[in-house]
């Protein structure tokens, strides 16, 4: 065991190819053959990329290594944390009714959770056991055909590695009114805990859903969260999907969320980002139906010595689609952000309508922003536009609102809260937006409550 | 109400204002005019507290207090108004939003409770009625994407809601159309009171038809070379401001 341990520490890479021989033997091979063949492939993906580099160009500006010095493990999650209901209006509005889905370590948590009465058909609950009863052959289709593994080694040791997470179908011409909630807590136990949330959502052609994923932890520890979202859209689809990640501030949150949409579908994303000591998110989309629209905006919040890093890639392999992009950053303290924005027009994609916007508020002179576009563009009647800015508060605006009798500290207060809220204010689903302003609202004022005392 | 003497103030080391001296009592409405450069915006801007303005020279004594050991903000919540010859975008904020912040940080410093969100719509809503107009942008961010007019019609709206002692116009008219500023001219009429004066800083004579001075001052290379009534307006407007230089000259 010690002999075991010591190993993995000089070898993360081999600690995490052991930790998945263990757990597959011989779980694996009781999933159905399609699974097994994904789960080898990726594991011999992870095997030979390796966790990634600064060398490469992907992760530049992000180091993996304090997350690859420590020994994360599945074994190290709380077995039994004892969660109530009571722990959950944390995290969730308290909805009356509204259906929810509770994950704790990763795994579906029917106690917590509310999924039945849906209308129409609707599935939402335990992925694992949507594999194992996949009538339709839904989840077969989809799952683990978008999160492409090539694309990054955490994806394919998560795409290995899963054990359950989220499944939520929405059946053709279905129209779900209220929001969603899907809320994956980490559970820590002693030692550095690892959780591989996986999620699948498919609104079949002309569903319409909203649905929040919200990413938390029970304990203020370094534990790591390794989670893939797959959302599917066919055609007529209409998905608003936000998504809260609010991890311990000592915690890691890897995740990739990669969309598909059909023809004339349309998705809408609003993410907001306030936890974690270092997180990198991989946010993919692709436009493969003409006409199709997407909505991709997305807030960081961030204080103390935290890094959050971005990398969207929107995809246009399709004509007449359209695609809005907008992510602000506020940063504080010594606290970095990080967003690539990269934009590919394939061939054929004409009439593509794209715009990315990048904005950072940098609170102190420590503080840092990274932004960067990418545009590949293979088709010629095309218009792609993007912008970064990167700066304190506004000088002549600050001056402004002391001029209408605010004092200086509350006017600072305002005008990075309203840098925010030009994120939130795009959030078309009114209780949604109040969920997001609440916890934008709590993570600005803890900021400036306990402004971190940083070396 | 306001007692500016030989005030000297420079930019960025270059001297603009040479020796104001101004008087505005309650009630009264004054025009400062003068040619582009002569200072008038940077005048507005000093007594709005603008921290890249130097103040070298005089002072200034607003409701018996020294301008001068006052903080912008704390010349706003003494009733002190700078309505913006270039109106700043606050983003991500709504008009509604910023008034009330702006309305409760005066109501604190003079130890009022705040104004909840619905009570401070209804004066809102009040405050519109007076000047008849509707609320339609009080939900659109701070100046965010306004036009030209619209921005102008905003720092009204402020105007109109913070009622002020002292209000300070600068270039208001400027990049607006005539139905614009008679609209702007009717609301700051609507507003006028025997406790409150207005300064109104401007190019041209246009908006003084509409908001008649009882003295008009004109601003010659950094001081005010001619006062005069409302008259010396109109003669300005006839002759330019050229033929004020030689007197400044001998004054």
């Amino acid at each position: 065991m010690t002999e075991l341990a010591d190993g993995a520490t000089a070898d993360p890479h081999a600690r995490y190819l052991a930790e998945y021989r263990d757990m597959t033997e011989p779980s694996v091979r009781r999933g159905p053959a399609w699974l097994a063949r994904i789960r080898a492939a990726a594991i011999a993906q992870f095997a030979e990329a390796g966790f990634p580099t600064t060398r490469q160009e992907d992760w530049r500006f992000t180091s993996v290594a304090p997350l690859t010095g420590l020994p994360f493990s599945l074994t190290h999650r709380h077995l039994a944390p004892h969660i109530g209901r009571e722990h959950l209006g944390l995290f969730m509005p308290p909805g009356p009714g509204a259906a929810h889905a509770v994950f704790v370590n990763g795994r579906f948590t029917p106690g917590l959770s509310s999924v039945s009465g849906l209308p129409g058909g609707v599935k939402l609950g335990s992925l694992a056991e949507a594999v194992r009863s996949d009538a339709g052959g839904t989840v077969e289709a989809h799952l683990g055909r978008h999160a492409l593994m090539e694309r990054n080694p955490f994806t394919a040791l998560a795409t290995a590695c899963w054990e359950d997470g989220a499944f939520l179908l929405v059946p053709r011409g279905v129209e779900l009114e209220a929001p969603v909630q899907l809320l994956f807590l980490a559970a820590p136990g002693e030692g550095p805990a690892v959780s591989y949330p996986r999620t699948l959502i498919v609104a079949e052609r002309g569903a319409r859903v909203v649905v929040v994923e919200t990413y938390a932890g029970l304990a203020d520890r370094a534990y790591l969260t390794n989670a893939v979202t797959e959302i599917v859209a066919e055609d007529g689809a209409q998905v608003t999907c936000c998504r809260i990640q609010r991890e311990s501030e000592l915690a890691y949150h890897v995740a990739a969320t990669q969309s598909h949409e059909g023809r004339d579908a349309a998705i809408a994303s609003y993410s907001i980002a306030v936890g974690a000591a270092l997180a990198r998110h991989d946010v993919g989309a692709v436009l493969g139906g003409a006409g199709a629209q997407l909505t991709l905006n997305g807030l960081s919040v961030l204080h103390g010595r935290q890094h959050v890093d971005h990398h969207t890639t929107i995809d246009h392999a399709a004509p007449h689609c359209e695609s809005h992009e907008l992510f602000n950053g506020i940063v504080g303290d010594h606290a970095r952000a990080v967003f690539t924005g990269r934009i590919i027009v394939r061939p054929g994609a004409q009439r593509t309508d794209s715009k990315q916007t990048n904005n950072n508020l940098l609170l102190s002179e420590e503080a840092r922003a990274d932004s960067q576009p990418q545009l590949e563009i293979h088709a010629d009647d095309v218009k792609c536009t993007h912008g970064a800015t990167l700066g304190p508060l506004d000088q002549a605006a600050l001056f402004y609102l002391q001029s209408r009798g605010i004092a200086p500290a509350d006017a600072r207060a305002l005008m990075t809260y309203g840098f925010g809220a030009q994120i939130i204010g795009t959030v078309p689903v009114p209780e949604l937006r109040r969920q997001l302003d609440r916890l934008f609202r709590a993570t600005l004022d803890r900021g400036a409550r306990h402004p971190r005392l940083v070396p | 109400m306001l007692e500016i003497r030989n005030l000297h103030a420079s930019v960025d080391a270059r001297e603009i204002l040479t020796g104001v001296d101004l008087r505005v009592d309650a009630g009264e409405i004054h025009a400062i005019m003068g040619p582009n450069g002569s200072g008038k915006s940077t005048l507005a801007q000093v007594l709005a507290g603008h921290p890249a303005y130097a103040v070298t020279e005089g002072s200034i004594v607003y409701e018996g207090r020294d301008l001068f050991d006052m903080d912008p903000e704390e010349r706003a919540q003494a009733g002190l108004f700078l309505a913006f010859q270039y109106p700043v975008a606050i983003r991500g904020i709504t008009n509604a939003y910023f008034l009330r912040a702006a309305v409760n940080a005066v109501r604190k410093s003079q130890g009022l409770p705040e104004l909840d969100p619905l009570d401070f719509l209804d004066v809102l809503q009040e405050k519109l009625k007076a000047i008849g107009w509707d609320d339609s942008f009080l939900n659109s961010p701070v100046n965010d994407g306004f036009s030209g007019g619209e921005k102008k019609r905003n720092e009204i709206l402020q105007l109109a809601v913070l009622q002020p002692k002292l209000a300070i116009l600068d270039e208001t008219d400027s990049g607006l159309d005539i139905d614009a500023l008679r609209t702007v001219a009717e609301a700051v009429n609507k507003l006028r009171t025997p406790q409150n004066a207005t300064i109104v800083v401007t190019h041209y004579q246009r908006l003084l038809n509409y908001i008649v001075p009882d003295f008009v001052h004109v601003l010659v290379d950094g001081r005010i070379a001619r006062s005069g009534g409302k008259e010396l307006a109109l003669e300005l407007e006839a002759r330019g401001y050229e033929w004020i230089r030689p007197e400044a000259v001998l004054g």
